[in-house]
């Protein structure tokens, strides 16, 4: 689905960005990529998006449709100047806005009757719920989503975490998930990749195999989350 | 859960929008009473110092006499040639210097290298003072309209490109990234997001060009007109009549409030999406 091939992007004379990453993704699957800052993770999915485009390697991503690639960022990045509903059409051609169920999109996100606010009248929340639409509405092949919830309040927060959840058991989208919440990657995520070093490498892949949707409290996800925390030498740092 | 709640806080703001509309008329007028009262005070008090002989009428004349000029010149027929020349002055010279403006505006601000290109010497020409073009201009294009048109034109032309250009360039580059996801071309980059992104500054520069014409309109028709509100204030100058001088003041001043005006509800209108204490 998401192949990627010794991809290689540095900056500072080889001392940020990352290096030599090769993985693939399954059609459908979650992917969380966890790392500290400065691992290139937020790099990465720049490179994948297509934004970046000095990278080397190959990146090849199977069944490209019209949209291949939907993005959403850690800000909702909503034109000031466009309602929710003009928004969320914003990269639909206008050849095409007809067709698409505008209020199913709004359903879907939890926005129904916030189709006509603009968004200096919306909440984070709703602002972030209004990117996540404006992704989904091209139907792209692969969702890459970059700390997309770290702005936001702890239950906020979890409520748009299982927005993607729902979203992802309904048209079953392939996830990139760019974050730094170990929580948010064991509940959301079917794998993990650890990247670490600077340049950042490729230096685990951890698969988590419980189904979805997870209780936030399990011990097994407890588990997980040392072996995480050991991977990243949180611990080090702390003693 | 939560969703349902920010459903309700919303349809609250709803109904307060709806409640509040009613109010909002009443508070709007109450604002436009409280800005004619100056006015209102000063006119009454310059009526009274002229009626008691305070000052001498000659001088400085009663509001009631200007207005009768002004009546006066509207039922000589005369009054609308001037006002209307003088309009259609400033009107050209907006047109022609707001065009200039856009086109070299939008290209400094998208391309760098033009900007490069460009900027030092508009910069430089923007620091000669306008006024200084005249008898160029008046050499060049005679006494007629076209030299009067130019120099309106140069005038409103500087605000506008300087508020262009830094409103091209301050354009969030996190939108233009969106845009960049959904493979837009350039084109369709500038008129989806730059364009909208910069139309708060470029709304700012056509308000201060507006004024700059009105200012300039003057100064072109001191230099030599044989029509318009800047002629009779030479008029007047010449044969001893301060009512018709004030007059002329005042029927620009109209004017130029009217203009502004114009463009502030247009500004509203266009930026009803603004976060700002305006649209709290």
């Amino acid at each position: 689905m998401l192949e990627v091939k010794q991809a290689t992007r540095t900056f500072n004379d080889g001392l940020a960005g990352f290096k030599n990453i090769s993985f693939s993704i399954q059609e459908g699957e979650t992917v969380g990529i966890l790392g500290t800052s400065g691992c290139g993770k937020s790099t990465l999915l720049r490179v994948l998006s297509g934004l970046d485009q000095n990278f080397e390697g190959a990146i090849e991503i199977a069944g490209l449709g019209e949209q291949p690639i939907g993005m959403i960022f850690q800000e909702p990045r909503l034109m000031p100047w466009l309602t929710v509903k003009e928004n969320i059409l914003f990269g639909v051609k206008e050849t095409k806005r007809k067709q698409v169920n505008i209020q199913d999109y709004l359903d879907l996100v939890g926005l129904s009757d916030f189709g006509d606010y603009y968004p200096k009248d919306l909440s984070g929340g709703m602002a972030q719920r209004t990117a996540i639409a404006r992704a989904l509405i091209g139907q792209p092949d692969v969702l890459l989503l970059d700390e997309p919830f770290s702005a936001l309040d702890a239950f906020t927060k979890m409520q748009l975490q299982d927005l993607l959840l729902k979203i992802q058991k309904k048209r079953l989208t392939t996830m990139v998930i760019v974050t730094h919440d170990i929580d948010e990657a064991l509940y959301l995520c079917d794998r993990i990749f650890i990247l670490g070093g600077q340049p950042g490498t490729l230096q685990a892949q951890l698969p988590i195999e419980t189904a979805k949707p997870r209780d936030r409290g399990d011990s097994f996800l407890a588990a997980k989350k040392a072996d995480i925390l050991a991977l990243l030498h949180i611990e080090k740092v702390v003693g | 859960m939560t969703v349902k709640m920010d459903t309700k806080e919303a349809l609250n703001t709803q109904e307060r929008k709806k409640m509040g509309r009613f109010g909002a008329d009443l508070k709007k007028a109450r604002g436009f009473a409280l800005g004619l009262l100056i006015p209102f005070i000063l006119l009454v008090v310059w009526e009274a110092t002229v009626r008691f002989n305070w000052v001498d009428a000659y001088v400085f004349p009663a509001p009631t006499i200007i207005l009768q000029k002004i009546v006066e010149l509207a039922q000589e027929g005369t009054l609308w040639g001037h006002v209307g020349i003088t309009f259609f002055r400033v009107i050209i010279g907006f047109l022609a210097g707001t065009i200039a403006a856009v086109v070299l505006g939008s290209i400094v601000g998208y391309f760098k290298w033009f900007e490069q290109l460009m900027d030092p010497l508009l910069q430089a020409f923007r620091s000669i003072p306008s006024l200084a073009w005249v008898p160029l201009f008046i050499l060049w294009m005679g006494i007629g309209e076209p030299s009067k048109v130019m120099l309106i034109a140069v005038g409103v032309f500087f605000p506008i490109y300087l508020n262009i250009v830094s409103g091209i360039q301050g354009v969030d580059r996190k939108l233009i990234e969106v845009g960049k996801i959904y493979h837009f071309t350039p084109l369709q980059i500038v008129r989806r997001i730059i364009f909208p992104a910069s139309l708060p500054s470029f709304l700012v520069g056509l308000r201060s060009g507006v004024g700059l014409g009105w200012m300039f309109v003057v100064a072109a028709e001191l230099m030599g007109a044989s029509q318009g509100l800047g002629y009779l204030l030479v008029v007047g100058q010449n044969t001893y009549s301060p009512e018709l001088i004030i007059a002329s003041i005042i029927l620009f001043a109209l004017l130029g409030k009217a203009t502004d005006s114009l463009l502030k509800t247009l500004e509203a209108r266009a930026l009803k999406w603004q976060d700002n204490l305006q649209n709290q």
